[in-house]
């Protein structure tokens, strides 16, 4: 199949709904291709695009400026068969409505309520126009990505709890309800989860983020690309390496400049590596909130080495601050890419030892099989990405779908379960770090010599990038746009989380509650990837 | 069963006695000039109730690893609760997000005194690579008084370890 060959019939659709698709360009943001429509037709967009079988990646906001008539940017990005496909419109900035797209996509719930918060769109017809980011630091009416709005705001001297959220409720005989958070009993995020419960089941769960909102993409704006590629690096800790890769990747599509192979084969292993760190963390993590402590400390030992051989890669246990614009930052030491192909091996080693001891314990099997279901519709229906929406039965993974270099150069095997429950879930992340260690020989052994570092290209005012890279919890999407002096005009990045999250509150209804912390465990967002 | 305890076994104690890195100090003997201060200071243990007022989860993931079985903190005399009443120090990661104000004065609040307040990496020492800005007051200090800080970003399990020790010297 080649690229991009729906979409005239995707256009067709368009025009049989009256649409008028005002401008295309497959140039822009290449690979993805971007289409203008007007603000009336928003919402048909949404319609022709469900039918059509398209996935809901993102939607994110812009200030066009303008001096006279100053307008609000609003675009949104599907996938179909592998090809992104943006759409984008213009609002008046005194009038900012357009149709919502969540009685059409689930996923678009939260973003455009994020939108609404932070640019004051309003989205009519949304289902639940409750605001999402905007707690207590900023008024309602107050928009902080717009451009009038300065990055130090006008916060109040003290801000005052979210205590007036309107929380879903729910009435009747033996219905209580438990608040967790924002402060968890445990090492972890803040976030605010309120449960409704019978005896132990679970009837609903609501949750409430927002907690950790830093105002990333604020201060992302006047920056230079190689601060945004820190900033990035920050987004979420624990996706440090795809994050900054997205960033960058953006930044070099924008300035049109070709980053060398080593540079690109380098990036790939750094990928793989938190990949693999974070899955190992998880697997055992997951093992010991059902109470088999014996794999906890076995995969944080492993987890441990892992990230020793991090540090001798590059300097930091985590990858930081590697992932630079043009390529990566330094060379990594010979002796250390040299060390690696043993290190992987002896991973594997340790890593069929042990699943063999953990496929041997039925009473493991018999908490994680059937805890925390998630259909494949379900799944479908929320956008769900990564091992979440993998283990569900759905096989997106853009290393294999949209596959952008070094990854275009091999075939990408993606595992694929259908039980969608937490054994699931465990049982294709064993399979990815299998993936993932095949990946990595390969890279090691086709590393091209040469540079690691091409400088950025000079931008022009206004040009934009997309950033479209699989993180070890799934498709990430980074957007900038760049001033004429290189330094960032806009940026957004979406991380798997904003699909995810939703998809725990259906993951554990119909649980109990003691099983929540391993069906959380087992998706695993981040807070801090969702809340910017 | 048999295949689970011979893994163990063979494991054995992988605890760190070990010089590490160039560094002239062993985890141990750090180890154990903590639990020193901790004797003398703390009557025998440090409850630490650790909170993220605004992390990108780095620092979460370091933390985690000084539980893991080369760090193995509790040793020395150091363990994590789930209660700010239980502790006798709070740690704090990130650059303190608005949002996150009300819920740490409250933690605080509920950390019974005489209390520590240690801020852990970079975002908390002097709010790092967000700032001050409309969502973020930057460092734990603009909120809450900081006993002890200690940089990096995040710091690795080692540095955590230095820079408590440090602190509880200092702060003697």
């Amino acid at each position: 199949m080649s690229r991009f060959d729906w979409l005239s019939e995707w256009l067709a659709r368009c025009e049989d709904e009256h649409i008028l698709i005002r401008r295309g360009s497959a140039r822009t943001l290449a690979p993805a291709h971007l289409v203008e429509c007007d603000p009336e037709d928003w919402g048909r967009i949404a319609a022709v695009a469900r039918d059509f079988g398209c996935r809901w990646v993102a939607l994110w906001g812009s200030d066009e400026g303008g001096e006279e008539t100053p307008a609000l940017g609003v675009q949104v990005a599907f996938e179909y068969g592998g090809d992104h496909l943006v759409v984008r419109t213009r609002v008046p900035r005194a009038t900012p409505v357009l149709s919502s797209h969540s009685p059409w996509f689930a996923a678009a719930d939260r973003p455009e309520r994020h939108c609404q918060d932070l640019f004051g769109v309003v989205f009519l017809d949304h289902p639940d126009a409750r605001r999402w980011t905007r707690h207590g630091a900023w008024g309602d009416g107050d928009y902080p990505l717009r451009k009038d709005f300065a990055a130090a705001g006008q916060p109040p001297a003290e801000t005052p709890p979210d205590q007036d959220y309107p929380f879903l409720a729910a009435r009747g005989e033996g219905v209580y309800e438990i608040p967790v958070g924002p402060v968890h009993a445990g090492i972890i995020e803040p976030g605010h989860f309120r449960f409704q419960a019978v005896g132990e089941t679970i009837l609903n769960l609501e949750e409430r983020l927002g907690y950790v909102h830093k105002g990333i993409e604020k201060i992302a704006e006047g920056r230079t690309p190689e601060a945004l590629a820190r900033l990035a690096g920050r987004i979420s800790g624990d996706t440090t390496v795809a994050h900054a890769w997205a960033a960058c990747m953006a930044l070099e599509r924008a300035t049109r400049t070709p980053v060398p192979g080593r540079a690109l084969f380098l990036r790939a292993l750094a990928a793989e590596r938190e990949r693999i760190a974070n899955h190992l963390g998880d697997i055992g993590a997951i093992c010991n909130d059902v109470g088999f402590a014996f794999a906890q400390y076995q995969f944080s030992r492993l987890r441990e080495d892992w990230l020793r051989g991090n540090q001798r890669l590059c300097g930091h246990r985590l990858l930081m601050d590697w992932v630079v614009p043009g390529g990566i930052a330094r060379d990594p030491d010979p002796s250390a890419l040299a060390a690696m192909a043993a290190e992987l091996d002896r991973l594997e080693a340790e890593l069929a030892e042990l699943y063999a001891i953990l496929d041997d314990n039925p009473s493991l099997e018999d908490r994680l099989s059937g805890t925390g279901r998630l259909t494949e519709a379900t799944a479908r229906q929320l956008g769900t990405l990564g091992y979440v929406a993998r283990a569900s039965g759905l096989a997106f993974d853009l290393r294999a779908q949209a596959p952008y270099p070094p990854y275009d150069t091999l075939e990408v095997e993606v595992p694929v379960l259908e039980q969608g429950d937490v054994l699931a879930r465990v049982r294709v992340r064993r399979e990815e770090i299998r993936v993932s260690l095949a990946l990595m020989r390969r890279f090691l052994a086709e590393l091209p010599a040469g540079e690691i570092r091409q400088p950025l290209a000079p931008a022009v005012a206004g040009v934009e990038g997309l950033g479209l890279v699989e993180g070890w919890r799934g498709e990430i999407l980074a957007h900038v746009r760049l001033h004429a002096d290189g330094t960032i005009d806009r940026f957004f990045a979406r991380d798997p989380s904003w699909l995810n999250w939703p998809a725990l509150e259906r993951i554990v209804r119909n649980n109990i509650v003691p099983d929540f912390p391993v069906c959380n465990k087992s998706v695993n967002g981040s807070y801090s990837g969702q809340d910017l | 069963m048999l295949r689970l305890l011979n893994r163990i076994r063979r494991t054995g104690i992988i605890t760190e006695p070990l010089a590490t890195g160039a560094d002239a100090e062993t985890l141990e003997t750090l180890g154990i000039e903590v639990r020193r201060q901790i004797d003398r200071r703390l009557g025998g243990s440090l409850a630490i109730r650790e909170v993220d007022a605004g992390s990108c989860n780095g620092c979460e993931l370091e933390i985690h690893a000084l539980n893991n079985a080369y760090y193995d903190i509790e040793r020395f005399g150091i363990h994590f609760v789930a209660s700010p009443r239980h502790a006798d120090a709070l740690l704090v990661t990130g650059p303190l997000s608005r949002h996150m104000e009300a819920a740490l004065l409250r933690t605080y609040a509920a950390t019974p005194d005489p209390k520590l307040v240690i801020a852990c990496g970079d975002c908390a020492c002097d709010g790092g690579e967000f700032g001050v800005s409309y969502a973020s007051r930057g460092a734990v200090e603009n909120l809450i008084p900081v006993d002890i800080r200690i940089p990096g970003c995040p710091p690795s399990p080692l540095n955590l370890l230095k820079g408590l020790l440090a602190g509880l010297k200092g702060s003697g």
